[in-house]
């Protein structure tokens, strides 16, 4: 397997989303390529540090005063009807 | 290595309860449904328009949106990701009215195959959290990822910041799913690239940028 192919079937691997044989080969392909295993690691870490980052967090004061406007608009809000 | 998994997602046992109820009228199981997604909304709708009062009005115009046609609402998809595809289309909507010199599409699909292979090969350590103090990275990683062309940026929020699976993403921007995972890929990729300039292994006598 070539450094390129590898890197196409990131996303799968990392995701856990393809079959066993193509997980076999990447996963071979990882142990003697030592730049295809960094670029695996750190991507993994990329996605890793963005899920636990808490960027842009709803402060509380402003979260409640945001669901009070909405809740205040949907009591005098018209409605469509169902299509059905 | 261990493959990612997506982050557990609220128990949806009694969602269809809440949007019935809703449906029929009842705005305080609305609100709990608001109470349920409003951060996530908020999130996507920072990470899209870049600025911080129009994610406010999307929260609301989105939420707003969502009550006056929940009677569309078919139930085949999630409510939480038919609530995104109204939020990303706000959001949109805004940043389009923000900046019309640009045209900005959910559908531009940026050819950048080049930008999306590594260059910057080398492992971080020690760990970025350790590297920087936490406001310090939030800036460093707000930074980056804003760097990233919108219709990327939107595919890595969903997907990977909010946990939606590829079939959701794709759902709630209106993409086919191999489209979702092409972006997805040169988004990690070019995010990854990024952050390596910052988070590279330290040799001694080197300082951080």
């Amino acid at each position: 397997m070539k450094c390129s192919e590898f890197l196409k079937e990131l996303t799968d691997y990392l995701d856990d989303s393809m079959d066993a044989h193509t997980k076999e080969e990447l996963e071979e392909h990882l142990q003697w390529c030592h730049n295809c295993y960094v670029v695996c690691n750190t991507t993994k870490r990329t996605i890793e540090i963005y899920r636990d980052s808490e960027l842009f967090e709803l402060p509380d004061d402003l979260r409640n005063r945001l669901r009070a406007a909405i809740v205040d608009k949907c009591h005098h809000a018209k409605r469509e009807t169902p299509d059905t | 290595m261990e493959a990612i998994k997506p982050p557990v997602g609220d128990p949806a046992n009694d969602e269809t309860k809440l949007v019935d109820a809703a449906r029929g009228g009842d705005v305080g199981a609305f609100e709990q449904l608001i109470r349920r997604y409003d951060r996530n909304v908020f999130r996507i709708a920072q990470h899209i328009t870049q600025n911080r009062e129009d994610a406010e009005d999307v929260v609301q115009d989105a939420f707003l949106k969502a009550y006056q046609n929940l009677g569309q609402f078919q139930g085949q998809s999630k409510f939480y990701t038919w609530l995104v595809r109204i939020a990303v289309n706000e959001a949109l909507m805004r940043l389009r009215r923000r900046r019309p010199e640009r045209m900005v599409s959910i559908d531009e699909d940026v050819k950048t195959e080049e930008d999306s292979m590594p260059r910057e090969i080398a492992d971080w350590s020690p760990n970025p959290e350790q590297l920087y103090k936490q406001a310090e990275l939030k800036e460093i990683l707000s930074k980056t990822i804003q760097g990233l062309p919108p219709s990327f940026r939107m595919v890595f929020v969903l997907r990977d910041v909010e946990g939606l699976s590829t079939e959701e993403t794709a759902e709630a921007l209106g993409l086919s799913v191999p489209a979702v995972k092409s972006r997805l890929l040169r988004a990690r990729l070019q995010l990854r690239e990024r952050l390596t300039k910052y988070f590279r292994k330290q040799r001694n006598g080197d300082t951080k940028q």
